[in-house]
Formats: structure tokens, sequence, C-alpha cells
């Protein structure tokens, strides 16, 4: 203590070595603090800070695997992957963001990035997830960027590959579009991540599981304004599988271009295996738009768009079928005996029933007719009776039959069931009991019935190839990047009739002077030494009021009656079966038959017929090849 | 003049082997900072002209270990005046880094005249209080002619700005006085007055300055804007474990995630690679030389040469404690070097300098 006390004594003279031994204690504990802390840093915390530290350096990123490619039936290529080179930026990795979007402004035009980053950021970003904030980069503006990349700490440039339909708007309905997984999407599907392409229409959509394939990830080393060192490990990624299909390029561009400029759809199937070979609807898109992230404006454009253009018509446009409804009513009638080949009905011109006349297209009437006639020549007063004769619930019964008023199950979703009315739909949909009345409109394929062009085309196919109904089918093989198969589809048969081989035969004999005999309804779907068989369709829009009959060319475009055609050739073998509808076409003769006609004659430039063969052994020929094939 | 072999027979070789020790470390410890995974297959110029300087440095330690820490006294004022004068050019025709106007261009070196001024403080205040203190201890009215002396440079060196060099001199002062023999009331007196005048000097500080007090009293609170020193730096040396993660093998420090990594972050660079057994050595080091310079104060001669050693002893210390002290985060950002160790050519030859003063007062107790 005294001595101590020297020291502190402020009287006697401060002695310097008591000082700088005080000195040296006190720095010696201060020294000793700092060891204490550098314990507490490299042995007590070092694990969370060495944690920091490779968090700091090692980001994870994510490889999407490119997306499966998509072929037509004889392997040319329709949706590709292609790279875009896109910029992205990680804020983080930015000491000054606003410098950083202003040299970004410099480079790329000013596109709102400071937006973009706030977006994401609103989005529940997780940290370092990069941001894209340009996409599809020129190649002057790569330059630009990584030429500057030191004025730029965030900004990187990454390519991702992205969907590209080599035809543009070509099948857009069937191979559809992709888009970036939504936020929904994200909480339902596993595997997802933000950012990701997802399939949102077609097939794209229908075959996502096969299209995906599986990515794989990347650990990169970073330096401090995130610029990628070196790569730490990585997981390869699988690309997704290639996908075949059953379309005919030039085929589904012959039906585009014959349907041209008018709203409808046509449906082209292989009757011997339920193979599309074409299908078009239009009015159409361009699905390269969805792939680069379809802007808000462009997006409100096509949903609000009158013609509905992203509609699928020939699976979810569901029209009344007209007198193509006939077939049905024929095969029905013969079927259940409600009447002969040779049963005759007079056709004044109308059917008085009830308190109205029920009017046959043909003013004057067509006179005493039986059934071949009536298909040919189209008389409703013929189908009215065989409509009364049969009842409402015998007719939709073998409507049933046929594939009508149930979806196909096509690969494409989406796809519309339409409807065969019956006694019982009626009371279930409206509690009232079936009028009579009522089935006139149906025999003569209007009133509630509704068909899309797929089952039309699905039924004349039942009726080329004697009853047997297959499955639509889009999709040929599915195979690995590496070419080995990882799917067959093989046709599918969802039911055979049992219709009797001389019905079949009675109502192609009929069809085929539809399009080629004297009276038919469809000469402009003749051709050359080819015996096409068919039915034209003319579906009323509005019933026409009471006594009247207006004139088709005075009526305003959206009241005009829709035109179909549907078909089937060559007769004694058929190898492809057509329907065709054009909204407010006015009369299937003149409107569907031309287009159907010019699909056909593409057809058969194509795959010209074979010798004739029967067609019960040509469909075993067929059917032999595709499996050896596969 | 023909050397005196007593002085060689008394060489401190003990200062000299530390002195080189220390070099050393800093040599490896700036080829880790400058060093790229890009171009590693050269030496960085950085690396080259630290190693010029540190033999530049070598030479001006023998020559003033040789020469006569005693006449030092009577150039004092010379001294001071040149050392204002230099520091008072740097505010007019300074060299400018980063926002601050620290560096004279002398073409060949571009000099941080506020590391010479140091030392010229040293000499002046241990030339002022050489005479023995009177009854009591200095009082207030001893303390007014070292106070003049030493406010000018710490004023010039403030308004560069360079916050921790002055600060650096005002605790060389303290230190000094304290070791003169302050009268321990006056002591109190000083230390309360200066803790309120805290909230006056707060006031006159720059934007920049506050904002580091700030993220040091709480780092997290703006991580990547001035919080991000103290966070990376604290990073790096925890990440380095008991023996680090290798020579050259630190990542925060070769991928710049660490600040001013050559001179005021070096200890974290060196920290990361070398573990806690590497920063206890580097640490004992300074220890040993500290404690081995108040000795040499002690066993001075005179009091002019024990207040020159405790002066230069006292500048280790302090600079040795600020800045690892910054880099483990528990003493705010400021730019004070590691001394012998953090890149920079006028801290490092001033620095060589004052050890060759140090040794110069240890040989001169024998040599009469």
């Amino acid at each position: 203590m005294a001595r101590r006390r020297k020291w502190l004594d402020t009287r006697g003279v401060p002695r310097f070595e008591l000082r700088l031994k005080a000195l040296g204690i006190a720095m010696f504990a201060v020294l000793a603090c700092v060891s204490a802390r550098l314990y507490y840093l490299q042995i007590v915390s070092t694990k969370q800070l060495a944690e920091l530290a490779d968090r700091n350096r090692i980001r994870t990123l994510r490889v999407p695997a490119p997306r499966g490619l998509v072929f037509d039936r004889k392997h040319r290529t329709l949706v590709d992957t292609r790279p875009s080179f896109d910029a992205v930026m990680v804020p983080e990795d930015s000491t000054d963001l606003t410098a950083t979007i202003r040299n970004l402004e410099r480079y790329l035009g000013n596109d709102h990035f400071a937006d973009k980053l706030a977006e994401a950021q609103d989005e529940d970003r997780p940290a370092f997830e990069p941001v894209a904030i340009k996409e599809r980069l020129t190649w002057e503006q790569v330059v630009a960027l990584e030429t500057h990349q030191l004025e730029l700490p965030g900004v990187s440039i990454q390519v991702t590959p992205r969907r590209h339909y080599v035809y543009g708007s070509l099948a857009a309905h069937v191979l559809g579009y992709v888009g970036e997984v939504s936020k929904e999407d994200l909480a339902k599907l596993p595997g997802y991540h933000v950012g990701d392409e997802i399939g949102r229409f077609g097939l794209e959509r229908g075959l996502e599981g096969y299209l995906r394939g599986v990515s794989g990830g990347r650990q990169i080393e970073v330096d401090a304004v995130g610029r990628r060192l070196r790569v730490l490990g990585e997981v390869p990624e699988r690309p997704g599988y290639n996908v075949t299909l059953t379309l005919d390029l030039d085929l589904q561009q012959a039906a585009e271009q014959a349907l041209g400029n008018r709203a409808g759809a046509l449906v082209a199937l292989d009757p011997n295996t339920g193979e599309v070979l074409a299908m078009a609807s239009h009015p159409t898109f361009d699905p390269n738009q969805f792939a680069a992230g379809i802007s808000p404006a462009a997006w409100r454009a096509l949903i609000k768009d009158p013609s509905h253009p992203l509609e699928n018509r020939a699976i979810q446009g569901v029209y009344p079928p007209g007198s193509t409804f006939k077939l049905v009513g024929a095969i029905a009638a013969l079927e259940e005996k409600a009447v002969t080949p040779s049963t005759t009905f007079l056709c004044p011109g109308g059917l008085w029933y009830g308190n109205r006349e029920y009017r046959c297209w043909r003013k004057e009437g067509h006179g005493n007719v039986a059934l071949h006639r009536a298909i040919v020549q189209s008389c409703d007063v013929y189908f009215y009776q065989v409509g009364l004769r049969l009842g409402i619930d015998r007719l939709a019964h073998w409507a049933n039959l046929l594939g009508l008023g149930k979806p196909t199950e096509i690969q494409l979703p989406g796809e519309k069931a339409g409807l065969i009315p019956s006694s019982a739909w009626k009371r279930r949909r409206f509690g009232e009991r079936w009028y009579p009345a009522e089935t006139l409109s149906v025999a003569i394929g209007q009133g509630y019935v509704g068909v899309t062009a797929l089952q039309m085309a699905q039924l004349v196919a039942q009726i080329a190839n004697g009853g047997i109904r297959y499955r639509p089918q889009f999709v040929r093989t599915i195979e690995d990047n590496d070419g080995r198969v990882v799917k067959v589809f093989n046709p599918e048969i969802e039911a055979r009739l049992n219709i009797d081989p001389t019905v079949l035969e009675i109502v192609r004999n009929a069809m085929a002077d539809v399009v080629n005999g004297p009276g038919g309804t469809a000469h402009r779907a003749q051709l050359e030494h080819i015996v096409v068989c068919g039915k034209t369709g003319t579906a009323q829009v509005v019933k026409e009021a009471q006594g009247q009959r207006v004139k088709e060319e005075e009526l305003p475009e959206k009241f005009r009656d829709h035109g179909w055609f549907v078909a089937f050739a060559p007769k004694d073998n058929p190898q492809i079966a057509i329907a065709c509808v054009i909204e407010h076409g006015g009369h299937g003769g003149s409107s569907a038959a031309p287009v159907v006609h010019d699909v056909l004659a593409k057809f058969f430039e194509l795959y010209p017929p074979k010798p004739q063969l029967r067609a019960a052994k040509l469909q075993k020929v067929l059917a032999s090849e595709r499996y050896a094939s596969n | 003049m023909p050397i005196d072999r007593r002085i060689l027979y008394h060489f401190d070789w003990r200062v000299f082997v530390l002195t080189a020790l220390l070099g050393s470390i800093g040599l490896l410890a700036v080829i880790s900072a400058s060093y790229r995974a890009s171009v590693h297959n050269s030496l960085h110029p950085l690396v080259v002209r630290q190693l010029v300087w540190l033999c530049a440095g070598l030479v001006l330690m023998l020559s003033a270990a040789f020469f006569d820490y005693r006449s030092l006294g009577s150039y004092a004022y010379a001294l001071y005046c040149v050392g204002l004068l230099i520091q008072a050019l740097v505010l007019v025709g300074g060299h400018a880094r980063g926002g601050a106007r620290r560096w004279l261009n002398l073409g060949f070196i571009a000099l941080e005249p506020s590391e010479l001024t140091k030392l010229v403080l040293i000499i002046v205040l241990a030339h002022f209080l050489r005479e023995k203190p009177p009854t009591g201890g200095l009082k207030l009215r001893h303390l007014i002619a070292p106070t003049i002396f030493t406010l000018p440079p710490v004023f010039l060196i403030a308004s560069e700005p360079d916050l921790g060099s002055a600060l650096l001199l005002m605790l060389v002062f303290a230190t000094m006085v304290f070791a003169a023999g302050i009268n321990t009331r006056t002591l109190l007196a000083i230390i309360l007055t200066a803790a309120l005048a805290a909230p006056v000097a707060w006031h006159y500080l720059k934007p920049y300055q506050r904002q580091r007090i700030v993220s040091f009293l709480n780092p997290q609170s703006d991580p990547l804007g001035a919080g991000y020193h103290v966070i990376q730096s604290e990073i790096a040396v925890g990440s380095g474990g008991p023996w680090g993660k290798g020579f050259l093998k630190g990542t925060q420090g070769r991928l710049n995630f660490l600040p001013e990594q050559t001179t005021d972050f070096i200890f974290a660079v060196f920290a990361e690679e070398f573990g806690f057994a590497g920063s206890m050595s580097l640490l004992t080091i300074y220890a040993i030389l500290i404690s081995h310079g108040l000795w040499i104060a002690r066993q001075a001669r005179d009091r002019f040469g024990a207040l020159l050693a405790l002066g230069i002893v006292a500048t280790i210390f302090w600079q040795v404690t600020i800045n690892i002290g910054m880099a483990t985060g528990i003493l705010p950002v400021v730019g004070i070097t590691l001394p012998l160790v953090s890149y920079g050519g006028s801290s490092l030859i001033v620095m060589m300098l004052e050890l060759g003063l140090l040794i110069s007062v240890n040989i001169r107790r024998f040599i009469f």
C-alpha cells in the first residue's frame, strides 16, 4: 500500500520508474484484452465465422436443364431451345446501387431497372438470388456489359436456354407455350424454382413432365464484387426428353394456309391409328412471345381480343354440328332398324310438327327420299322423320357410342366435352321433360348439340375404318438426349363398335356421292383419281325467326352460319379423316369443303395412295410397320 | 568517422532481430494481401516496393543507431519547424487518395508527412519534458508549452483528414506527459474535462467519421455500408481458426472482401491465414518489443533519452492496439497502420528510424 501511495502522492516528486511500471502494466493489460478478443474470434466463434466466410465466397447456382426438342413425324424440328443472353443482377454485390443502375442505363438504355429490382425485393427474393433485369441482349449489349464489368458490380450475363418455336405461330395451339413459373405454382409444385420455365398451354403443358428435364447445380467461388472465379463443384443437369409428334409439318402448313384468315379449326387424323396429322386453329398467336416473358400489355391484348386467339378451336371450340350430325342419325337409324335403306319419306320442303313447320334447307323439297339421297342432298325432313322414329335417347346413345359428348382424351389440356342432349340430361339440367319437337332440331345437328372438330374427325375416322375408335394421339415417341427411347405411344383403341359393316358401307357410299355424285353438296372437295367421302354441314348460329328466310349475305357476319365439312379418303382404304369448321362461313359446301380439298390434295401429294388393298389387310400392314419402326 | 568499437559491442541485437522478424512477417502479409489467383507467378509490385523500403529502412535504422541521440535535443525546434512546414504543405499541394489529402508526391515515393510528424513531436516533447518535474508533479501550467507544440500538428493532420493519426499524436502526448510526471489530480481533471467535451467534439466530426463510430458500436446497422469493413474483418480473423487457412489460402483477403487489406486491415489477412497461433505469435513479438523498449527507457542515461524511448514505445503500443482492435471489432475503424507489417513506405521507414533511435538510446548507456 505504501508503495502505491508513492506515485499517487501529489506532493512528492513523481518517480519516473514507477510511472513506467504503471504504463507497462497498463499496456500489457490492454494487450491481454486484445488477446482475449482474438481467442474469442479465432477459437470460440471460428465455426460461425468460417461459415460466413464460405457464404461470402461460395454461391450455389442452379443450372436449369434445357427443355426437350419437339419434332414432327418426319423428324423436322418444330420447337428447340436456343441460348438467350440475359443481364442479371445480385443487388447485394453492388456497394452503390444507384451508380450501378446509372451505368447500366448508359449501356442498355433506360429500362426501369430500379423498378425491377424493387419488384423482386417485394416478392421475397432470397438473398443473393440474381434478378433478371434485361432479357435477350443483343451482341453489342453483351459486349458492352462484359467490357465494363468493373463499373457494374453485381451485374452479370446469364446464358439462359430459351424456347424457340421455329415456325412461329405454326401449330401454336398444339405446341402451346411456356412461361415463368408463378408464385402459386411454386407453392404447389415441388422441384420448381423462381425463374423456371413451365409449360402453360398445349403440348408444352401436356408433356411438361417429359420436356422439362432435371436442373443441375454449380458451386461457384465469387469475389467481393460478385465476379465468378472458378467452379468448385457441379451436379450435371439432365436435359428434357425430345418428343416426336405425329403432326406432319407440310400438312400442318397446308391446313393453316387453307384456313387462311377465317376463324375456324381443322383436324386431320390417321383413321387407322388415331394419330393427329394436322390440327389447325385460327386466329392464332406466336408462342415465341411467351418464351421471353410476355409483357403485361401484350398479354392483355391477347386475352381481350374478341376473336380469342388463345383458344384452340379444334378441341375447345364447341359448335353445333349441323348436317354432319346426320351421319350419326343414319347409322343409328339403320342399326336400330328404324329405317331400311329403301324406306322413303316425302319431303315437301318442310315438316309440320306440333304447331309449326320445321323447314328443309331446300324450299322446294326433295320429294320422296330414301337414306342415300337424304345424305347426299342433306334432306332435313328425312332426318326429322328419323329423329321422330328413333327418339332422342336412342339418337343420343349412338352419338355417345361414336364418341360425341365426351372428351377424346387427347394429350392436350383444356379439351371440351361438347354436348349430346338426352331426356335424362334435360331433366338434370332444366328439370323438364324432353319434348319430341326438340328431337327434330337435334336430328339435324342443331339445338343443344355441341361438338368439337376433333370429335367430328374421330367420327368420320370410325366410319372410315369400320367402327374402331382410336384415342387421338399427338406423340409417337419420346427419346432422351442420346436417342434412347423413353416411351413409345402405340395406337390405343378406345372402343370397338359393333356396327354392321353393311351399315357403314351404305353411309360411306352416300358420303362418296356427297362429293362425287349428282346433287351432292360438296363437289368442291373432289380430287382426281381419289374417291373422297364427305358430308357438309351448315350450323345455324341464331334461330331464324318464324316463317322468315333471310339471305345469308344479308346477315351480319357474327350471325352467319358455321360451315362444316367432314371427310375421309380414299374411299376403299382410308388414310386420312378430316373435320373442318369455318366460323360464320355460311354453307359448309362452299366454305369448309374447299379447305378440306386443299389439305387432302396436299396429303396425297405427300403420301401417294398405295395400290388397292382391302382395308383390313392394309390396316394390318400399317400397324405392323408402325410396331417395327418403333 | 571511425566507428566506435563499443557501439558494436553494445549494439542492441534484440531490437534488431525483433524488427527484422516483424518486417518479414509484414512482407509475407503484403504478399498475401496483394495475391491474386490470376497473377500468381510474379510478385506484385507492392511486394517489391515493400522489400525495397524494408532494406532502405534497415540502413536508416543502423545509421540512427550509430547516431548519438543526445544531439537531437538541440535540433528539436528546427526539426519541429521543418516537420510542421511539410505537414502544412500537404494541405496545399498534397496528393489526394480516397477523399483525403495525406500524401506528398516526391516522385519516387508518396511521402506521408504525418508519419514523420509523429517522430518530430516525440523528440520535441522529450526535449521539453527532460527536466525533472517539480514537487507535486506537472501541473496545468507546466503543460501549456508542450500542448502548444502538440496542437498545431494535431489540427493539421486532423484536417487532412486523418483522424487516426491525430488521435495517435494525442495518445502519445498523453503517455509521455504521464510518464514525465503529471500531477495525479491534474490528470483526473483532464480526463473528466475530455469526457465532458466528447459531445462537442462529435459535433465537429465529418459525417463519415461519425458513421464509423456508429457502425463500430453496432456493425449490423448497415452491413453493406459502413459496418461492412468491421464485419468482413471479423469474419476474416475468425475464420482463420486456431491454425489458420495457410499462406495464400485466405479467401476473405484474396477475394477482396477486406477493405484496405494491404495497409489498415493487413492484420485480418495475416490472422486469416495463420490463425490464432499466428496472431498470438505476432502479438507476442510486439509485447517483447514493447517491454524491451520500456526497459530501455528505464535504463536510459538521461531523461531525454528515456522520454524519447518511451515516446517510441508508446507509438508502437498504440498503433498495435488500435490496429488490431479495429480489425477484431473492439475499436472503431481509423486509419492506423500496423507497425512494420502494413504496406507503406513512410510508415515503415519512419518506424525503423524510431527503432534505430531506440537502439541508440540503449547503446549510449555505456558510452559517455
